[in-house]
C-alpha cells in the first residue's frame, strides 16, 4: 500500500514535469500563492484541505483535459487503491441507500465531524422517480440497473465508481467517496443496490 | 436543502404578516424540523410563492431598512478619530461620492496599494480613517438573526447607489486585469477532500444542485445573476448579507477551509466575478431565497 502511494507520488512528479503548462500558469502560481495566505481553519475545515493532491494538481494544470495517455495511467493508480469487500458482496439494502443518497451532510465547516456523512448523490443526480428535487451536475441515474442489468461485472463497477470515480475519468466533478473515507463498505453497498437491485424503485 | 424550502416558506408567511405592520423587525427564523418531505407541487408552490413576495416587496424592499441606516452611519462621526465617512472615504469617484461607485468596484486604489471590491473598501476607510481596529470588525462582519454589523448597513447603503446603473468594472487598469487573471484561476482551483472548485458547481450552463439553479459565472448573464441582488435580504432567518457572505458561504460548501475577511482572496475572485458582469444592469440590493 504505502509502496503503491510512493510509487504513484513518485509517478505523479514525473508526469508534473511532462505536463504541458496550465493555458496561464503564472496567474495560477499566484492564484495557489493567494488561496495559501487568505484562509483559515474553521471547525473540521483545517488548512491542509487547501494542498492539491497529484492527481488534483493533474486536474488543476491542464484545465481538466489531462493528455489521454497520462490519464489513463492515473486512473489505473486510482483503480488499484478500490478495497472490495471481503465477503464478494457488492449489493446491499436499498432503502438505506435511498437515505444515504438524499443527505447532503458532511465535511463542511458547520458539520459535526462526529456524524456520519451523507452520500449527496440527488444533490447532483436524478436517482429514484419518487424525489424531484435533484440535481444535474451529474447525469440521470434513473432506471440505472434496468438499461445496465445487474451482473457481477456491473455491480464492481458500480461499487468502484462510487467508490473512486476517478477510476473511470480522472477529472471527474464527482468526489472519490471511499478513497476518502466519507462512505464505507456498507454504505457503498447499500448505494449499489439503490442503483442495480430490481426491487429499487430506481429500477421500476 | 428541502429544510431550506420548507423554511423559506414558512419565512414568507411570517414576514407576509411582519411586514405588513412593523417593517422594521426581522422575521423569527423559521422552525422547520419535523417538516415532511415536500412534494413537487409544494416545491413548485414555493417557487412561485418567492416570486410572489419578491414582486410585493418591490414597492417596500427591506433593503431599504438597511440602506436608511447605513446611511446614517455614513454621514455621521465614529470611530476613535471621530470622523464621518462622508468626509473622509474615497470610494474611487471622489472623497465622500457613492453615486456609481458600487458598480464601478472592486477597483485599484493606489492609497492602500490593493484591488479592493465595496465592502473591503469600506472596511480600509473605517480602520484608515475613523480608527476602528481591523480585528474587531473582523470579528463578526456578517449578520445573523439578533444582529447586523455597521459594515452590512454601510454596503447596502451604498450599494443602493448604484441602482439601475451598468456593471464597470475598470479592467483596463493592469492591477485590476492581474487581480481578475488571479481570481479566473482561484475560481478553477480544485482542492479539498471532494475535488471540488467553484467551478465544479458554477463552469457551465443550465447545472443544478438540488433545485437550485447554479450560475455559470464565466459568462456575463451567469455572472451577473451571481451580483444580482447582493447584498441581498434572506427571507430565511431574515438576515442582510453581502457579496463577502456569498462567497464564504460557498467555499463552505466547496469543503474549504473560511476565507479571511475581506482579503485579498475575496476581492479578487469577485473581480473576476463582477468582471465578468460588466455591462449588465445592477437592480440594487434585493431579496435573495
Ligand atoms: C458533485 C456532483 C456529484 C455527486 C455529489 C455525485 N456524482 Fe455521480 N457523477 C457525477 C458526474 C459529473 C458524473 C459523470 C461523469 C463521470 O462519469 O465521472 C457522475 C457519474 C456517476 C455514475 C456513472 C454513471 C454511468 O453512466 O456510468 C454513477 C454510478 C454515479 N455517478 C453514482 C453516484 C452516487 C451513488 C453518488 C452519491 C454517493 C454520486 N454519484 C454523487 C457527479 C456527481
Ligand atoms: C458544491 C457546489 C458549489 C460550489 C463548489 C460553489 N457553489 Fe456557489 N452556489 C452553490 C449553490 C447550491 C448556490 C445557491 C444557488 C441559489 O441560491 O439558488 C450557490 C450560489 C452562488 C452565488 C449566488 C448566486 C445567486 O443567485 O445570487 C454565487 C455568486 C456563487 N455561488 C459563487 C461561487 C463561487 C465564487 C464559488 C467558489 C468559491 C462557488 N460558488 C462554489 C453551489 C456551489
Amino acid at each position: 500500500m504505502t509502496k503503491n502511494i510512493l510509487l504513484t507520488a513518485i509517478a505523479t512528479s514525473l508526469l508534473m514535469a511532462a505536463l504541458p503548462a496550465a493555458a496561464d500558469p503564472a496567474h495560477r502560481a499566484q492564484a495557489v500563492a493567494v488561496i495559501k495566505k487568505d484562509f483559515q481553519p474553521r471547525g473540521q475545515a483545517s488548512l491542509d484541505r487547501l494542498a492539491e493532491d497529484g492527481l488534483q494538481a493533474v486536474c488543476n494544470r491542464t484545465g481538466n483535459k489531462p493528455p489521454e495517455y497520462i490519464a489513463k495511467g492515473l486512473e489505473g493508480d486510482q483503480l488499484a487503491g478500490v478495497k472490495y469487500p471481503a465477503d464478494g458482496k457488492l449489493m446491499g439494502d436499498w432503502k438505506s441507500g435511498e437515505r444515504l443518497a438524499q443527505s447532503g451532510r458532511g465535511f463542511t465547516w458547520t458539520d459535526d465531524p462526529g456524524l456520519p456523512v451523507g452520500g449527496n448523490c440527488y444533490n447532483c443526480h436524478q436517482i429514484a422517480p419518487k424525489e424531484l428535487s435533484y440535481g444535474t451536475v451529474g447525469p440521470s441515474l434513473f432506471h440505472f440497473g434496468k438499461l445496465r442489468g445487474n451482473t457481477l461485472e456491473m455491480q464492481k463497477y458500480v461499487y468502484s465508481k462510487i467508490y473512486n470515480a476517478k477510476a473511470y475519468n480522472l477529472c471527474s466533478e464527482m468526489p472519490r467517496f471511499g478513497h476518502v473515507g466519507a462512505l464505507n463498505e456498507k454504505q457503498i453497498k447499500d448505494l449499489v443496490a439503490l442503483l442495480l437491485d430490481p426491487e429499487s424503485p430506481v429500477n421500476k | 436543502m428541502q429544510h431550506r424550502v420548507i423554511g423559506a416558506l414558512c419565512a414568507m408567511a411570517v414576514m407576509g404578516g411582519v411586514f405588513a405592520q412593523t417593517p422594521r423587525k426581522p422575521a423569527a427564523k423559521p422552525a422547520a424540523q419535523a417538516a415532511p418531505a415536500p412534494t413537487a407541487e409544494a416545491k413548485d408552490a414555493a417557487t412561485l410563492e418567492f416570486e410572489k413576495f419578491r414582486a410585493e416587496m418591490e414597492d417596500s424592499n427591506p433593503a431599504e431598512l438597511f440602506e436608511a441606516k447605513g446611511e446614517e452611519f455614513w454621514k455621521s462621526r465614529h470611530g476613535p478619530k471621530n470622523v464621518s465617512l462622508a468626509e473622509s472615504c474615497d470610494l474611487g469617484q471622489g472623497v465622500g461620492k457613492i453615486e456609481g461607485a458600487y458598480v464601478k468596484m472592486p477597483r485599484y486604489f493606489a492609497d492602500a496599494d490593493s484591488v479592493m471590491d465595496a465592502e473591503r473598501r469600506i472596511v480600509w476607510c473605517m480602520v484608515e480613517k475613523q480608527g476602528f481596529k481591523f480585528d474587531d470588525i473582523a470579528k463578526r462582519p456578517f449578520a445573523n438573526e439578533n444582529f447586523t454589523p455597521d459594515i452590512t448597513n454601510l454596503v447596502t447603503y451604498v450599494a443602493g447607489h448604484s441602482r439601475s446603473m451598468k456593471v464597470d468594472v475598470p479592467l483596463k487598469d493592469p492591477k485590476v486585469r492581474e487581480a481578475y487573471e488571479i481570481g479566473k484561476e482561484m475560481a478553477a482551483y480544485r482542492a479539498g477532500p471532494y475535488d471540488f472548485s467553484c467551478n465544479t458547481c458554477h463552469g457551465s450552463d443550465g447545472k443544478r444542485i438540488r433545485m437550485q439553479n447554479l450560475p455559470n459565472l464565466s459568462t456575463p448573464k451567469g455572472a451577473m445573476s451571481g451580483v444580482q441582488g447582493w447584498p441581498g435580504y434572506r427571507m430565511t432567518g431574515g438576515v442582510m448579507l453581502t457579496h463577502q457572505w456569498r462567497m464564504g458561504d460557498c467555499f463552505r460548501q466547496q469543503r474549504f477551509p473560511q476565507p479571511k475577511y475581506a482579503s485579498d482572496a475575496v476581492a479578487y475572485l469577485l473581480t473576476y466575478m463582477i468582471g465578468n458582469a460588466n455591462g449588465e444592469v445592477y437592480k440594487g440590493p434585493g431579496i435573495k431565497r
